[in-house]
This record gives C-alpha cells, structure tokens and sequence, in this order.
C-alpha cells in the first residue's frame, strides 16, 4: 500500500478564553491517500472547517494546537516555522473557501491575483505566469478566459468566481486541497458543475481532495472515503459505500437518514433530536449521548475513541467491541 | 464617469448656493453695513442716499442675485476694519495659511499611516499600546495647548526654533512662499506639527480600525492560504483595501486642516487666512466673515469633489453602473 | 383593578431585574478598568472642585477689594514676599490666586460644557427622532443639513455663531450675554451627531412590530417617540454625549482662548490660558501651567469616560 499524502494524528487545538479552555479538536486521526477523496461531514460547529485550517497552519488566534501532528508527505508538517509553512500553502496544498464573494480581493484583476500566486511558488516570467493563468482558467472552464482575464472580481457571476476560485488554488499543483464548503454558498444549479471541475481538475494532477461539507449527498457522489465529525471529534471513518449503506455510530445513522433518495423504499428521513452541545458544554462520557437512542450506562461515565472494528472503518461508539477509551 | 461627475457637480453647486445664502444674511443682516462704513456721525440722509447707491433698498432676491455675482467675480466688498478689499486680503494671506495646511497634511498622512498600519499589524505589542495610548491623550489635548507646549520647550528651553510668524518669505510675484529660506523653514515646524496632530490621530486611529477589519475578510484568508508572502498581505493585499475609506476621511480631513488652521495661526501669530478671520471675528468684520465663509465652503466642495474621483479610480467596483 | 395588578406586577420585576443586571454588568466593567476608575476619580474631583468653588477656594479672585497687585508673580507653594499669604500654585499678574482662579474658571468652563451639551441633545435628538420616524423630504431634509454641517469643523461653525451673536447683540449687553451667546455657538456646532445617530435607532426601530401595532392602536406618532422609541436611543445618546462633554469643554476654552469666548472679567479655563500665555517667555510658567493641567485632566478624564461608555454599553465590542 503507498504511503498515503497526509497523515493527521491525535490531532487537539484549543482555544484559551476568559471562561477557561475550550477544546475545538480532540484526538482527530486520519489519512488521505494520493488521488483520494476524503469527505469530512458533520454539523456547524463539528470542527470540520477547523480541521482543514488546522492542517494549513491557519488556526485563528488564539487558538492554537494542543497535541498530536501533522505529516504532509512523510514530513512533519504543524510546527513549521511560518516562512516554511508559506511555502506548503499554495505549493503543496491548496484551499478553497466556501463564499467565492468574499475570497477574492475586489480591488484586483483576476490575473494580477493569479500571476501573483504563481509567481510565489514557481519560477516562471509574467508572461509565461499569465499564459499558464488563461490556460487553467480556460481549464475550470471560464468562457474567453484570455480576455476575462483581465475583469475584476465583481465582474463575474458567483459560480463563475468559485471556478476563478479553484484555479487559484490549483495554479501551483498542489498534491492537496482542502476544499471548504465549496458550493454551499452558490446557486444549487451550479453547484454540481464547481463539484465536476474542481475533481476534473485534481484527477488531472493527481491531487487528492478533502472535502469539507454538510451536505451528505455531495460526499454520496464524490467522496471515497468519508469521516463524520461530532462535537470535534471523529464519530466514525470509512468507505462512503459502506457508511452510507450501513452506518455504524448511531449519529451517522442519522445523518445518512437525512440524505434524500431517488429509490422506491420511502424509508422514513430520520430526524437527530436536539441540537448539538456546545463546546463549553459538552457532557462527560461520549459527547452525544444526551441526543442518541441507543444510549446506555457506559456511555455517560467513558468517552469512546475512534477504534478500528472491521479492516478500514473506525467509530467511536461503545456498541461496538473493541472499541477504546480514549 | 461623465455622469457621475456632472452629478456631483450639480451637489457641489447646490451646497455653494446654500453656503452662500448664509453667506449673504450675515453680510446684509448682521450690524448695519452704512453705519460700519461711515460711521455714525454722517448725516441720516447721506447715509440713504448711500443705501440706495448700494442698492440696499432693492428687493433681497436682486440683492441676493446680485451678491452672488459678485462673489463669481471674486467680489466681496471692503474690509471694515482694514479698508482693503476682501479678495486682495484674503489672497495676500492665502499662501502662508495653504504653506502651513499642506506640510501638516503631509506629516498627518504619513506618520497617520504609518502608525495605523503598526498597529493593526502588531497590535500585542506594547510599541502598539502605548502609541494607542498617546492617541487618546493627544484627541483629548486641545490643539492650541499643544501649540504653546511645543512653543515652550522648543522655542522657551532649547531655543531651537522660532516662537511665532513665518521668518523671511521669498516673493515669486503671485505668491509669497516661505518655502525657499532657512528661517521660513524653521518656523514653519512647529505650526505644522501642532496642526497636524489631531488629523495625525484620526487619521492613524481610522487606518488602524480598517485595516484590522480587513485583516479579518476571507479573502485575506484565501491570500494566506495560498502561501503569498507576509509583505505582499500586508501591504500589497489590505493595505490597498484599507485605503479606500482612509481617502475619503483623508480628503476631507484637508479641508478641516484649512479651518483647524485658525487657531494654529493665532498660537503662533502665522500670517495667515484663519488669523484674518479671527480677528474679523472679534470686531464683526463682516465682509471678511462672508467672504471666508465663501472661501471655506468652496476648498471643502473642490476636495469633496477631488475625493470622489479618486474613489472613482481606486474602487473598481464603483466603475461599472455606479 | 384585580385583573391588572398580576400583569403589571411581573412587568415591574422584569424591569427591575433587567436594571439590576445593567447596573451590575456596567459596574463589572468598570472595576476591571483601573483607567476608567482613575478617571472617574479625577473627573469627579474637578466637577467637585468647580461646583463648591465659591466656598472651598482659598481666595476670592474676583473681588476687586480683596486684591492686592503687591501679590503679582508669587511664584507656586510659597508666600508673597509684601504679605506673607501663601499660595500654592502662585499669583498671577494682578496678584490673583491661580488655585482659585482655576476653581473659579473651571466652573465657567464645566457650565458651558453642560449646557452646550444639553443644547446639543435636545436639538440633536428632537431632529434625529424626527428625521428617523417621518422619513422622506424631513429626513433628507434634516440629514442633508446635518452632513453639510459635519463636513466642517464645530469650531469654524461655533466661531461664525459668534460672530454673528456679536453683530445683532447691542453692544452694552454683550459682555453680560457672552456665556450664553457662547452656548448657544458650541450647542449649535454639535447637535449634529446626535441627530445622525438618533435617525438611524429610530428607523432601526420604526420598522419593528410593535411600533405598528402602536400605530395601527391609533396611538399617538409623539407617544409612540417618547415611549417606545427614546428609551432605546438612550444609550448611544449617552456615549455621544459623554465625549460630546470632553469636545464642548476644548471648543469652549479654544474660543476663549482665541478671545472670542467668556469676558476676561470672568475667566474659565481657556482665558486663563490666554493670559498665561504673555508671561510664558518670561519665566512665570505657573499662570500657565497649572489651567492647562487643569484643562488636560478635564477633557481627557472626561473622554476616556466616553470611550469607557461606548465599550460598556455595546456588548459586541467585549
């Protein structure tokens, strides 16, 4: 088996704040192969976005992380100096952020905003940053990228912009993107295209993806793999197909019950009742019990841990034999 | 763009009529004009057939109609208490006041700048807090206190630099500048520091409150995220965004120095426009009053105008159907 | 009666809670800020300080009789060489008590500064509601006026005030009228800010639902202002008017400073400001000094009371 492109250990950031501190990520484990989809799924709050800026150094003050790595490639990545990390971003991972409004600086052209990008990682003339600018932004599929290169941001369309988006963050082929919400913010219609292009495009370089969203039946279509998060935790990792068909965390359950389906079986949209805690106020013991139907004893006095209960799918749920406190 | 300026032209023109229908009460209601520029001892009938002469019996549109003509002409009557037209005084004094507005300007936009953007970039640091700190003492100092402070220990202690007027002016013929000699130089100094402290604050303070804002936006974020050096973010990516809201304030904040300018000019006897209106003031000098009321109102509507243009060139957005 | 008392009596307990956890939340904050405390201190001893003046200050300056030019220049903490009376931060030109004469001009100073912004409020937030709750022509109106206004300094506009004041006021009552036609000049300078602030609550608020179902009651357009609208301006109205306070105060001293303020029969801070300015060259710093001090500590305590308020009182800021 290849080594895979990013391995994420033990992972816990936390922020200090005047009530004590709270803890945003708690023992994340996980790993991208290359060329592979990881879907990250969860609610708002779950440490999802938290989890990609974690893995790019971008964790807002004061947060900070607490335990665990980060190995891009083998090497270890989350205590790198900030002139060294400037030259993972971009370079070596790529990120794309959900609201394509607000990610492009409006008081510059698209080019100067890509060329400029480029010019960072590779060594390349202006002129031939600018070539190899229209020809990814013809790629993402800009119409007359060679002239509307040249626009502004506001000049274009939401959709439009995402797909400028996207070629920002794969202007230096990166072997990594972290993409945010990518279509959260855009029009339903076209958020199937954005989806398309940015897998095109990394399928093309051989980039592997980490899909950050909320919207399970984008990770159903796209994903490989999939992690869902809970309360900053993972609840449960494995292949889409099988956590999809077969969910192990009673909470994945529910989730997959939130998925629309085209098929015949009006099996009933399972609702999760109440509302996720928040992270000052998570409950001892497995940090969903107060929501599951399952629960039991054990799960308000032990906080399960991730743990392996078939080859390739980990939950974090004392159902399960095997499973370990962590 | 035509559009745009024709509008704000229009704007300019309206607010220039307003001011100078303020303008024109003062000078036809305040005090009796015949009686401060006669006397009282003329005859009561003279003094009619000089009312008519000046046409102070005619309706108050025409009177008005009339003053505004000759304001366009650069008319504004004689000085009561200098008996020189206004127009000659106000523009023999007008380049010591515009010498002084300009290098504070200058001092409040660069250091204004300058510390803003220290501040917002390293705000942890105790350079930042204490820069922050003066920031609020020196809102809270008034401008003519901070003038005598600089006059005490630079002209009183150290004997540095001179205490009061512009030194030896050099006469280009149109213009009387104190730019060109060792002693205008020196003199300048002071005046232009203490005038240019508080717009230096305001200034410094708006940049700092911008920028941290944009410090904060996505796409300063995205910038990051794709590894673009901390010079280029810092100063390629928000500090042009910063700048946009600081031209405007900036901008108009000029037109404050030129006023702010009186009480500088009277802390340090500068000869210039704002000490001709103050002492105007004091003796109810009412066609100097009018006149520089004119004069205000017209440098503010330029920069008001020069402003917006500008925003027009550095916010791309603005450009299309704006 | 019976049917009323159960539900005006749990309205009142709200209300009473709801003050209790303002005035705790507010007080909390200001524990936390030595800044704040110091400068309450200081600005409550020198309102103190100018309020009791007539019966705590050491000399009476104004009083002709008491007077005694022999006293000129006796410079800080020390006794006058002819009579022996001490005086802790010296004498000026005429032999008048700086300590007194500061009591005395603080005083002139703090009623200006009050009333200008008094003046400034009523004007400012009678057109703010105004503005805000009728919209339309008296909106633009009123805001058209307000931006003109703001576009130039207070002072330029209080100096004109003035001057005119000084052209239509006969001149054997100007000196009695200058305090007021001094008010009048700072009050009217300001007002603006208020009405800016004021419009924008009362249109926040107007558009709320229980403003039209006051209306749609038939209740009365100044009822529903006074009721329901004012208390919800209150408070930036005061954070306004606090560092409004702090500007009054320098526009009142910079007037008088330029000579255009008080009488010099009745000096506040700027006038004495005015007067030690001729001795500065001369070496009796002290005639200058200790106003200006006075002057600093006034309109900076004040201020940063102001920005303290402004903190306090909007939550998003913490």
């Amino acid at each position: 088996m290849a080594d895979p492109i990013l391995s994420v250990r033990d992972l816990t950031v936390e922020f200090p704040t005047r009530h004590g501190i709270l803890t945003a990520l708690s023992g994340v484990s996980f790993d991208i192969m290359p060329g592979e989809v990881l879907g990250v799924v969860g609610e708002s709050g779950a440490g999802k976005s938290m989890t990609g800026s974690a893995v790019i150094g971008l964790i807002d003050r004061p947060g900070r992380i607490a335990k665990g790595e980060i190995h891009l490639q083998g090497e270890r990545i989350d205590n790198l100096p900030e002139e060294r990390m400037r030259g993972v971003r971009g370079k070596r991972i790529g990120m794309i952020f959900q609201d394509p409004l607000t990610s492009l600086n409006p008081l510059y052209r698209i080019s100067e905003q890509i060329v400029e990008t480029i010019r960072t990682h590779l060594p390349l003339s202006k002129e031939a940053a600018r070539a190899k600018a229209v020809g990814l932004l013809d790629r993402v599929g800009i119409p007359d990228a060679a002239r509307r290169i040249d626009d502004y941001p506001h000049q274009f369309s939401g959709g439009m912009r995402q797909r400028v988006v996207i070629a920002l963050a794969l202007c230096a082929e990166p072997d990594l993107v972290i993409a945010d919400e990518p279509t959260t913010a855009l029009d339903v219609s076209v958020q199937a295209q954005i989806i398309d292009v940015m897998k095109e495009l990394c399928a093309e370089t051989g980039a592997a993806i980490m899909l950050i969203t909320h919207d399970m039946g984008v990770i159903a279509e796209t994903a490989d793999r999939v992690a869902v998060m809970y309360a900053g935790r993972i609840a449960e990792i494995g292949p889409v197909r099988a956590v999809i068909k077969d969910a192990k965390h009673p909470y994945s359950a529910g989730l997959m019950g939130a998925i629309p389906r085209m098929s015949a079986d009006l099996e009933r949209l399972v609702q999760i009742p109440g509302a996720m805690p928040r992270l000052s106020a998570i409950p001892p013991g497995c940090p969903f019990n107060p929501r599951c139907p399952h629960v039991f004893d054990r799960c308000l006095t032990h906080r399960p841990a991730a743990s392996e209960i078939e080859p390739g799918r980990r939950v974090a749920c004392w159902l399960y034999p095997g499973v370990q406190e962590a | 763009m035509l559009a745009f300026i024709i509008r704000r032209l229009a704007q300019s023109v309206l607010v220039m009529l307003v001011v100078a229908l303020i303008a024109f009460a003062v000078f036809r209601y305040v005090g009796d004009p015949i009686a401060s520029m006669v006397g009282v001892d003329t005859r009561l009938a003279d003094q009619e057939i000089m009312r008519e002469r000046l046409g102070l019996n005619d309706p108050v549109v025409v009177q008005f109609l009339r003053f505004i003509g000759n304001a366009l002409q650069g008319e504004f009557g004689i000085s009561y208490r200098l008996q020189q037209p206004v127009t000659e005084l106000i523009l023999s004094r007008l380049p010591a006041t515009i010498e002084l507005a300009f290098a504070s300007a200058m001092i409040a936009l660069i250091f204004g700048v300058g510390l803003g953007v220290f501040t917002a970039l390293k705000p942890r640091s105790p350079a930042s807090a204490l820069v922050m700190a003066l920031s609020l003492i020196g809102v809270s100092l008034p401008t003519f206190l901070i003038g005598i402070g600089l006059i005490y220990i630079f002209s009183v202690e150290l004997g540095w630099l001179p205490s009061f007027g512009r030194g030896q002016v050099v006469d280009l013929g149109w213009w009387r500048t104190g730019l060109l000699t060792e002693s205008g130089l020196k003199s300048l100094i002071l005046p232009a520091i203490t005038l240019s402290l508080f717009q230096l604050t305001l200034i410094m303070r708006l940049v700092r409150s911008e920028m941290l804002e944009v410090l904060r936006t996505e796409y300063i974020r995205f910038a990051r995220a794709r590894g673009l050096s901390q010079r280029a973010i810092n100063f390629g990516h928000a500090l042009k965004n910063t700048l946009v809201p600081v031209i405007t304030i900036t901008g108009l904040q000029l037109g404050s120095v030129i006023a702010f300018a009186i009480v500088t000019e009277t802390v340090f006897q500068w000869p210039g426009v704002g000490s001709l209106f103050i002492n105007s003031v004091q003796v109810v000098d009412v066609p100097v009053m009018a006149a520089y009321l004119m004069f205000i109102a017209l440098v503010f509507v330029v920069i008001n105008l020069i402003v917006d243009i500008l925003y027009y060139v550095v916010d791309p957005r603005l450009r299309v159907g704006g | 009666m019976t049917d009323i008392t159960p539900r005006a009596a749990p309205g009142r307990t709200r209300a009473r809670l709801l003050r209790r956890a303002l005035a705790s939340d507010i007080f909390y904050s200001w524990r936390r800020s030595p800044v704040t405390v110091i400068a309450s201190v200081v600005a409550l001893a020198l309102i103190l300080m100018a309020v009791l003046a007539p019966w705590i200050a050491p000399y009476d300056p104004f009083n002709p009789a008491s007077l005694n030019l022999m006293e000129g220049f006796t410079p800080p903490a020390s006794e006058s060489a002819f009579t022996g009376n001490y005086f802790l931060m010296g004498t000026d030109n005429q032999g008048r008590d700086v300590l007194s004469t500061i009591m005395y001009g603080s005083r002139i100073s703090l009623f200006v500064g009050f009333s200008a912004t008094v003046l400034s409020i009523l004007i400012g937030v009678s057109l703010g509601l105004a503005a805000g709750y009728n919209g339309g022509a008296v909106d633009s109106t009123i805001m058209r006026v307000a931006d003109v206004q703001l576009s130039f300094p207070a002072i330029l506009i209080a100096l004109l005030i003035f001057g005119v004041a000084r052209g239509v006021i006969p001149p054997n009552r100007q000196e009695s009228m200058a305090v007021w036609v001094l008010i009048l000049a700072i009050g009217l300078a300001n007002w603006a800010q208020f009405a800016r602030t004021v419009r924008g609550a009362t249109m926040v608020e107007r558009q709320k639902d229980y403003v039209s179902a006051a209306k749609i009651m038939g209740v009365h357009p100044a009822l529903i202002l006074l009721r329901h609208i004012l208390p919800n301006v209150t408070g930036p109205v005061l954070v306004i008017g606090t560092i409004g306070l702090a500007l009054a105060i320098i526009e009142e001293a910079t007037l008088s400073y330029l000579g255009v303020g008080v009488p010099p029969t009745q000096p506040s801070l700027g006038t004495l400001i005015r007067i030690g300015q001729q001795f500065l060259f001369s070496g009796e710093w002290w005639i200058l000094f200790f106003p200006g001090v006075t002057l600093v500590l006034l309109a900076l305590s004040v201020n940063l009371l102001g920005d303290w308020l402004r903190d306090a009182l909007n939550p998003k800021l913490r």
